[in-house]
């Protein structure tokens, strides 16, 4: 049992406070999607169906149907998920075990691009995606999302595979394997608590994910979410309880993935691979 | 299984960066022996045994496994097996996982792959804990979890890297032993890294000293043991170690500072006297001494004595008790337990 603060109910107060406005944004989020209309924070008029139409009508005001974005959400946030986490392993466990030129200042590139604002990108980004004739496809933003990403991901794995002790690799050389099996079948199982926090951290950011797919993206096909429900906010007169269904729908599977994931987020901060 | 093969080295070198681990080192190791290769740590004899095993490349020389030269192959076309110290199995997979690894990258049929790691494990005694993960079992049985990977191939050459410094005193003994019967029954060529001297003199046919990346000396344990070929070497091998004084030798004794010890038949010259504290004794008529440290070992006392400004180790037989503080008389024994060293410190006379 970790020990608590001598005077811990006031912590807990303090904190209950600082989290206040949040809940309260939630509890809005939650009131006005179930209800007609809310005044503050009061429900007013019967529990609305009215306002989770755009699940059954194939379309609400010309959108694309809600299931495309979803399928959209999806595909891409997998993608961006499982490219990062592959290529991040392996360029993780290049950097971490292996001796190569220039190994030194392409660390420092990683941890430059980390911190470069990925915003003061998208023009050059729009015109490298028009060149390959990438621009308005998923694949597109999937790759962009993937490249601002990666910079994270390799210092995250690199400091998993730094923890491995170069015993286990030296005793899977003996044992007859090559580099290439000894990075699959014993350095990757054993950082499976980051693949696992990467894997996490990669999904639930992809979902997030909007100035990319709102630069990059223009036809209705090619929606995610986070376009389908900011186009709400581009009307003259918003329908707030429609929009509140919607990002409760957008919002649900990423709590739920928190909900399951948190284990292994919270290890990229502990940093251990206890697992 | 089958039998071990010849291992020699040639001229072997490694250098990393500035730092040269070891220095042109030639080593033979017959078929069937079992080798220490003993130093303090940081003495290059574990770089030499990764460049046996192929996960360093030496700098320069060669390795020979019988007349197959190896030191240009992957580790896993050189037919070895190896214990890590910190036995380096594999966490996330079970004991039998474990010792079927090395057949499994050999593509080797799953029936044949069970009998043969169960044939290992009963062989050493973890036949009943294979579907254990390692984390699951004591230290004795993930260190024979390691020597039944390390053994399942059947390598022609076993490589022990300090595999019992991380047992509990207890069973470090058995192991001792039974890695010793282990070895003679297969017949498989065995080194053993080890800086641990008496756990090399137990266990070795012979022993290879090393010492800021050269080997000092390559002898049976007797041999290191009453021929030491040089200061480190005698320093080094015996516990507790031999006392070395600094002085002269005067052709018909050994002079240094006040102390005074007739030898007949001398060599002459700057050196050092070598004596074991075994050899020493407290008697009348032995050369005045005052008492500093009395340290009972059990079988015997150790005791710390100053003779005229030089501190001896003297090894008594039970019983024999002086008090700390008192004055004694130690004597030396005959030339022919003393060892002679001249100023740089090699052994002066027979080897």
């Amino acid at each position: 049992m970790p020990l608590l603060p001598k005077n811990w109910p006031l912590w807990l107060l303090v904190l209950a406070l600082i989290t206040l406005p949040i809940g309260v944004g939630l509890l809005w989020l939650f009131l006005t999607a179930l209800f007609d209309q809310v005044h503050g924070l009061r429900p007013v008029g019967d529990f609305s169906p009215e306002n989770w139409r755009f699940l059954t009508e194939g379309s609400v005001g010309g959108r694309p149907s809600i299931w495309v974005a979803l399928k959209n959400s999806i595909l891409f946030a997998a993608a961006v998920a499982t490219l990062e986490v592959l290529i991040a392993s392996m360029a993780a466990y290049a950097i971490s075990r292996m001796k190569f030129p220039f190994r030194t200042p392409y660390l420092g590139m990683i941890l430059v691009l980390h911190a470069f604002p990925a915003v003061s990108l998208l023009i050059a980004i729009y015109y490298i995606l028009r060149v390959l004739g990438l621009f308005d496809t998923l694949i597109g933003v999937i790759l962009v999302k993937a490249s601002l990403e990666l910079p994270l991901g390799i210092w995250l794995m690199k400091g998993f595979f730094d923890q491995l002790s170069w015993d286990m690799e030296m005793a899977a050389l003996v044992d007859g394997a090559s580099r290439w099996t000894v990075f699959w079948k014993v350095a990757l199982p054993l950082v499976r608590p980051g693949i696992l926090a990467l894997g996490t951290f990669a999904l639930l950011s992809a979902w997030g994910e909007f100035i990319l797919p709102f630069t990059f993206i223009v036809s209705g096909k090619s929606w995610t979410l986070a376009l389908y429900m900011q186009s709400f906010m581009r009307e003259a007169f918003v329908d707030y309880g429609l929009m509140a269904a919607v990002g409760l729908f957008y919002a649900a599977p990423v709590l739920l993935l928190f909900l399951l994931g948190q284990r292994y987020l919270l290890n990229i901060y502990s940093g251990g691979v206890k697992g | 299984m089958k039998r071990g093969i010849p291992v020699r080295l040639e001229g072997l070198s490694k250098r990393f960066g500035k730092v040269e681990a070891v220095k042109r080192l030639d080593l033979e190791i017959g078929a069937g022996e079992l080798v220490a290769f003993l130093g303090p740590s940081g003495c290059g004899k574990t770089t030499t045994l990764l460049m046996i095993a192929g996960i360093y490349r030496p700098t320069t020389g060669a390795v020979y496994f019988g007349d197959r030269r190896v030191d240009h192959l992957h580790p896993r076309d050189r037919d070895v097996g190896m214990v890590f110290q910190s036995y380096a199995l594999y966490p996330h997979l079970t004991l039998f996982e474990n010792i079927a690894f090395p057949l499994r990258l050999k593509r080797v049929p799953d029936a044949e792959v069970k009998e043969r790691v169960q044939k290992t494990a009963d062989l050493l005694g973890i036949g009943h804990i294979l579907e254990r993960k390692p984390a699951q079992v004591s230290g004795g049985q993930q260190q024979r979890a390691a020597l039944a990977r390390a053994l399942v191939k059947e390598p022609q050459v076993l490589l022990l890297d300090e595999p019992l410094s991380n047992l509990d005193a207890q069973i470090r003994l058995s192991a001792r032993a039974e890695i010793r019967r282990l070895q003679r029954d297969l017949g498989v060529t065995a080194i053993l890294v080890t800086h641990d001297q008496a756990e090399a003199l137990a266990m070795a046919d012979r022993v290879a000293v090393f010492s800021m990346g050269e080997l000092q000396q390559y002898d049976t344990p007797e041999v290191l043991y009453h021929r030491p070929k040089n200061t480190f070497v005698a320093g080094f091998v015996g516990s507790p170690p031999m006392n070395l004084i600094e002085g002269t030798f005067t052709g018909d004794g050994f002079r240094a500072g006040e102390l005074r010890i007739p030898i007949p038949g001398a060599p002459t010259g700057k050196g050092w006297l070598g004596v074991r504290p075994e050899h020493l004794a407290l008697g009348e008529g032995g050369h005045p001494a005052r008492v500093l440290v009395v340290e009972p070992l059990g079988r015997e006392v150790l005791v710390v004595a100053e003779v005229a400004g030089v501190r001896l180790q003297v090894l008594l037989p039970e019983g024999e008790r002086p008090e700390m503080g008192s004055e004694v008389g130690i004597v030396f024994p005959e030339p022919k337990e003393l060892h002679f060293f001249d100023e740089t410190g090699r052994r002066i006379g027979p080897e």
